[in-house]
C-alpha cells in the first residue's frame, strides 16, 4: 500500500519534472533564438546575418537536461541547498577546528615554494592568490566588519600602485621605503572620499565608491604627464632583501646570489616575492584579528548591526566608519604597491571595475567577516579561471554564472560567519534572514 | 549662443536615453530595494536585438520607415523583456529576503555572464548600422555655425516623452501600478491583501527591460555603433541619474537623466571630452552631500 502510493507519487513527480523542464526549455528557446540562433556579421557597408540552428538546439537541450536534473533533485530526491550532504557541517567543522586549520594553512603556505614539485609558475600563481587574499582581508574590514558596501576598492589599490611606481621611477626610492607611504596616501584618499559620503545610506555609498573607482581610472588614463596615460609606467624597482637585489649583476654592492654564494637563478626572485606578500598578508590578518577586539573594532561590528542604537550609545558613526574606510584603503594601498613592484609595470588596464567585483565577491563568497573564507574564496576565484584556461573563451561566462549560483545556493557565503564577536545571549542562534 | 543651443539639443537627446534606462533602475530599487546591476546589460541586449532586427528587415526588403520602426521596436521589446524576466527569475527571486549583499553579488555575476554571453554569441567587434533616419531641421544659423535639430533627435525626445506619459499613467491609474506602489510600501501587507507580489515584481522587471530595450534601439539609431561592453558605463550613468533624481521616483529618474545628459554635453562641449564622466560623478557627489535623498526623492525616515 505504502509502496504503491509512493510509486504513484514518483510517477506524478516525473511528469511534473518533465513539464517544468519543458517550460524552462521553451523559455530558453525564446531567449536563445535571437542571440544564439542569429548572429549579425559584417560591418562597414551593410550587415547581414547567419542562422545557427545547431547552437540553438544544443543550448535548448542543455537547459532541458539541466532543469530536469535540478527539479528532480528538489522534488524527487528531496535535496535542496540546505540539505546537500556534507556541506552542511563543513562550515561548523571549520569553525571548531579553526586554530588547527589556520596553523595548517600557514605551515603549508610557508613550505609551499620549497616543495619539490612546485615550479616557478605555481609559485607565481600562489603569489597572485595571496595578493587577492590580502585585498580580501583589507576589504573585509570595510564590508565584513563595518558593513559598508564599497564597490570601488580597486581605486585604493591603484593609488597605492601608482604612488610607489612614481616614487620608485622618478626618485629611485626603494620598495620598503615607499610601502608605508603608499599605504598612507591610499588611506588619505579613503578619508577624502569617505568624509563627504559616509553620512549617506549604504547604497549611495556603493554607487559613489563605484563612481570614484571609475574617476581614478579615467584620470590615470588621461593625465598623461603624471601617469603615462594608457601606456602606464614601466621599470618599477623590485623589492630587495635588506639591500640585496635579485638580479644577475648589480651596479653597486652585491646581489642576492653573490652574497650567499649561490648560482644565479630567476626563481629566487619569484620565491622572495611570494614570501613578501605572504608576510604582508599575514600582517593584515593579525591586524584585523587584533583590531576586532579593540573598542574601535567592536564599534564597527556594532555599527553594522544597528546604527541607531550605536548613535544613542554615543558612538560617532561618521568617525567610526571613516576609520574602517581608511584602514581598508590603507591595506589596499599596500597590496597595490606590492603589485606594482611584482609586475614592474602598471597601467590603468589593471585597475578596472572587474577587479573590484572580484575582490568583493571573494569577501562575500567566503562568508563576510570570515578570514578563512576569504582564503578559500580567493584560491577558488584565482584558480578557477586558471583551470578553465583551455576554455578561455568561456571562462568569464562561467565565472559570472558561478557567482550567481553560489549566491543562490548559499546566500550567506561559503563559510557563513557574520556573528558579532560579542553577544549578550550567545545561545540564541541568529535567525536566518 | 548657437553652440550653446546645439549642446542643449545634444544633451537633451542623450539625457532622454539615460532617463529611459534610469527608470528601470529606479522602479526595481523602489520595489525590492536592490541595485539591479545587470540592467545595463539588458539595455545592451536591447541594442543588439534591434540591430539584428534592422538587419533582417534590410535583407527582407521592408523599406517603409514607420512599419520598419514599429517592427524593430516590437522585436526588441518582446525579446529584451524576456531577458529581463529571466534574469529576475534566475538570479534574484531565489535570493529574495536574504541579505542585500548576496543579491548584489548575484547581480554583478549576472552582468558579467550576460556581457560574456553576448561577446561569445555575437563577437567582440563593434557593430555598425547605417543611419536610418537622415536629415534635420536647421534651427538657427549664424555665419559659421548652424544649429541642427536632426529628425532622429526629434524622434528620440518625442518617443521618450510619449513613453513617460504612458508609464506615468500606468503607475498612477491602473491596478498593476497600484499593486506596484503597494509592494513598494509594504510587501508583507500587500501579500495579505491578495496581491501576487512575485508577479508584480516580475512585471516591474519586464517594464524596466522594455524601456531599456527602447533606449537600446534609440542608441543604435542615434550613434549607429554598438558593442558588448556598452552596457556597463551606460548602466553606471543611468544609475547615477536615478540617484540624482531621487531613487524610487519615476519623474526623478527622468529629471536626473536629463540633467546628467546636459552636464555631460556641456562639459564635453566647453571643457574636455575625456573628463566628462568625472564631471557627472562629481555632480552626483555634490547633490548627495547637499540633498541626500536626491532631487525629487522622499526623505528617508529612520525608525528603530
Amino acid at each position: 500500500m505504502a509502496n504503491q502510493s509512493s510509486l504513484g507519487l514518483e510517477k506524478l513527480r516525473a511528469s511534473a519534472v518533465l513539464k517544468e523542464a519543458g517550460l524552462a526549455s521553451l523559455v530558453a528557446l525564446v531567449l536563445a533564438l535571437p542571440l544564439i540562433g542569429f548572429r549579425t556579421v559584417g560591418g562597414g557597408d551593410g550587415l547581414s546575418f547567419e542562422f545557427r540552428w545547431e547552437a540553438l538546439v544544443v543550448s535548448v537541450v542543455i537547459v532541458f537536461l539541466g532543469r530536469s536534473l535540478v527539479t528532480a533533485m528538489h522534488g524527487v530526491w528531496r535535496l535542496n541547498r540546505f540539505s546537500l550532504p556534507g556541506f552542511q557541517r563543513f562550515g561548523s567543522v571549520i569553525e571548531r577546528r579553526q586554530v588547527l586549520l589556520i596553523l595548517g594553512i600557514i605551515v603549508l603556505a610557508l613550505l609551499f615554494p620549497l616543495m619539490p614539485e612546485v615550479d616557478r609558475r605555481a609559485v607565481d600563481l600562489a603569489t597572485l592568490v595571496l595578493i587577492y587574499v590580502m585585498l580580501g582581508w583589507g576589504l573585509n574590514i570595510v564590508v565584513g566588519l563595518a558593513g559598508l558596501l564599497d564597490l570601488g576598492y580597486v581605486a585604493f589599490y591603484a593609488v597605492g600602485a601608482y604612488t610607489f611606481a612614481l616614487l620608485g621611477t622618478v626618485y629611485d626610492w626603494s620598495f620598503w621605503g615607499c610601502l608605508p607611504i603608499a599605504g598612507a596616501v591610499a588611506a588619505m584618499f579613503g578619508i577624502l572620499l569617505g568624509y563627504p559620503v559616509l553620512r549617506l545610506r549604504g547604497d549611495y555609498l556603493a554607487i559613489v565608491t563605484l563612481g570614484f573607482g571609475e574617476i581614478i581610472r579615467v584620470v590615470l588614463t588621461n593625465w598623461v604627464a603624471l601617469s603615462g596615460g594608457p601606456n602606464g609606467i614601466a621599470g618599477i624597482p623590485r623589492p630587495t632583501l635588506f639591500g640585496l637585489e635579485f638580479t644577475r649583476r648589480t651596479r653597486e654592492g652585491h646581489s642576492f646570489h653573490e652574497y650567499f654564494d649561490l648560482p644565479f637563478s630567476g626563481d629566487h626572485r619569484i620565491i622572495f616575492l611570494y614570501y613578501v606578500i605572504l608576510i604582508l598578508a599575514l600582517i593584515t590578518n593579525i591586524f584585523v584579528l587584533r583590531i576586532r577586539k579593540l573598542p574601535i573594532g567592536r564599534a564597527w561590528e556594532a555599527l553594522r548591526e544597528d546604527e541607531i542604537a550605536c548613535r544613542s550609545l554615543g558612538i560617532n558613526p561618521v568617525n567610526t566608519k571613516l576609520s574602517a574606510f581608511a584602514l581598508g584603503a590603507m591595506f589596499g594601498g599596500f597590496a597595490g604597491a606590492f603589485f606594482a613592484s611584482r609586475n614592474g609595470f602598471i597601467s590603468p588596464e589593471s585597475f578596472t571595475f572587474i577587479e573590484s567585483a572580484i575582490v568583493l565577491s571573494i569577501v562575500v563568497l567566503g562568508g563576510m567577516g570570515s578570514q578563512i573564507g576569504v582564503v578559500l574564496a580567493a584560491a577558488a576565484i584565482v584558480l578557477l579561471p586558471e583551470a578553465l584556461r583551455e576554455f578561455s573563451e568561456y571562462r568569464m561566462l562561467v565565472f559570472g554564472l558561478a557567482m550567481v549560483l553560489v549566491m543562490v545556493w548559499r546566500p550567506r557565503g561559503l563559510l557563513a560567519h557574520r556573528r558579532p564577536t560579542l553577544m549578550l545571549n550567545p545561545s540564541r542562534p541568529i535567525a536566518p534572514k | 549662443m548657437a553652440y550653446f543651443i546645439q549642446q542643449l539639443v545634444n544633451g537633451l537627446t542623450l539625457g532622454s536615453i539615460y532617463g529611459l534606462i534610469a527608470i528601470g533602475y529606479t522602479m526595481v530599487y523602489g520595489i525590492i530595494g536592490m541595485i539591479n546591476f545587470a540592467h545595463g546589460e539588458i539595455y545592451m541586449i536591447g541594442a543588439f536585438l534591434s540591430i539584428l532586427a534592422f538587419t533582417m528587415l534590410g535583407v527582407t526588403g521592408v523599406t517603409w520607415m514607420p512599419l520598419a520602426l514599429i517592427m524593430v521596436l516590437l522585436v526588441a521589446i518582446v525579446f529584451t523583456s524576456a531577458y529581463g524576466w529571466a534574469v529576475e527569475r534566475i538570479a534574484y527571486r531565489p535570493l529574495r529576503g536574504s541579505q542585500r549583499l548576496a543579491a548584489l553579488i548575484s547581480a554583478i555575476g549576472m552582468s558579467l555572464a550576460l556581457q560574456n554571453y553576448v561577446l561569445l554569441t555575437q563577437g567582440a567587434g563593434v557593430k555598425t548600422l547605417q543611419p536610418i533616419i537622415r536629415g534635420g531641421v536647421i534651427l538657427y544659423a549664424t555665419g559659421n555655425f548652424t544649429v541642427i535639430l536632426s529628425y532622429i533627435q526629434i524622434f528620440i525626445i518625442l518617443l521618450t516623452i510619449l513613453l513617460m506619459a504612458i508609464f506615468a499613467t500606468l503607475i498612477a491609474r491602473t491596478a498593476l501600478g497600484r499593486a506596484q506602489r503597494a509592494c513598494e510600501q509594504d510587501r508583507g501587507m500587500a501579500t495579505l491583501l491578495g496581491i501576487n507580489v512575485d508577479r508584480t515584481i516580475s512585471l516591474t522587471f519586464i517594464m524596466g527591460a522594455m524601456l531599456a530595450a527602447v533606449a537600446g534601439m534609440l542608441v543604435t539609431m542615434y550613434y549607429g555603433v554598438i558593442d558588448f561592453f556598452m552596457g556597463f558605463i551606460a548602466g553606471l550613468k543611468a544609475f547615477t541619474a536615478a540617484v540624482l533624481g531621487g531613487i524610487g521616483s519615476l519623474p526623478g529618474a527622468m529629471l536626473g537623466g536629463m540633467l546628467l545628459g546636459l552636464v555631460e554635453a556641456f562639459w564635453a562641449g566647453y571643457f574636455s571630452v575625456e573628463y566628462k564622466d568625472v564631471a557627472s560623478f562629481g555632480i552626483l557627489v555634490l547633490v548627495l552631500i547637499f540633498l541626500p535623498s536626491g532631487l525629487l526623492g522622499r526623505p528617508d525616515v529612520e525608525k528603530v
